[in-house]
């Protein structure tokens, strides 16, 4: 199932909506990087609330979505993390070192308006 | 009659049935939401070493009654080539294919048994459990 993906000014928002599968992943990763570069966004949020577990390989994707957005020019923020998700995570020893995450959705916007007014930008 | 699932592993969708089968016979075990999180985080990397490493295979999950004591069996049976260095293969950060190499020492270290049985050219097959508490 493809990941909903919203523009809303300068900022992306893909919003998980069900676990997702390795490839919608990989699609996911691809189609960010797409848009990133079509509609000129500076700031990239994905809402994780709705996945039941972040196993290796999706962590491994995460942080190669915010890296891939970084190149392209756009600050990436992870949100909603569930708790018993993040408390699995780090009994397993999974790390998402160098991803920006924040608790939901406006904490998550609030971050990207904080960070385009600090580089004079236009905040989303 | 205690609960018992197999989910064939042939494609990337089977991970996410085997991981939320687990889930749910977990719940009905007893473990808490946190336990059937962990539960499932390391059948969704089993589940996927299989796919990686042998493409197909499957996993079983059950519920363990030994002697009062309750518990959840996941083994994971593979066909594939095997895995020349055991050791190796479990240790933190070593990976052949496209994971982090953290799968399964992860998977091990949130389990109370786990074993891992390999011969080349022969499969492999990891068996895990985990007890209520």
């Amino acid at each position: 199932m493809p990941v909903p993906i919203l523009k809303q000014g300068e900022v992306l928002i893909a919003s998980i909506q069900a676990a997702l599968t390795d490839k919608d992943l990989v699609e996911l990763r691809d189609e960010l990087a797409r848009q990133v570069g079509a509609y000129r966004s500076r700031g990239v949020i994905i809402d994780v609330a709705a996945l039941d577990v972040l196993d290796s390989f999706a962590t491994r994707t995460l942080r190669a979505i915010v890296y891939i957005a970084k190149l392209r020019g756009a600050s990436t923020v992870v949100v909603g993390i569930q708790p018993d998700v993040a408390f699995a995570m780090v009994q397993l020893g999974l790390n998402l070192e160098g991803v920006v995450t924040a608790l939901d959705l406006e904490e998550g916007l609030d971050h990207l308006a904080a960070l385009a007014g600090r580089s004079g930008g236009r905040a989303g | 009659m205690p609960a018992e699932v197999h989910v064939p592993i042939e494609r990337e969708l089977d991970i996410v049935t085997a991981r939320q089968k687990g889930r749910a016979l977990a719940g009905g075990i007893g473990f808490s939401s946190t336990e059937q999180t962990i539960i499932a985080l390391a059948i969704s990397e089993i589940a996927r070493n299989i796919l990686s490493y042998a493409q197909r295979g499957g996993v079983s999950i059950s519920e363990l009654d030994a002697a009062g004591r309750r518990g959840i069996l996941i083994v994971a049976r593979d066909d594939g080539p095997g895995i020349a260095d055991v050791e190796l293969a479990m240790r933190d950060g070593y990976s052949t294919a496209k994971s982090l190499g953290v799968g399964l020492p992860g998977a091990k270290r949130v389990m109370d048994e786990f074993e891992l049985e390999s011969a080349l050219g022969k499969g492999t097959t990891i068996t895990m459990k985990k007890w209520l508490r």
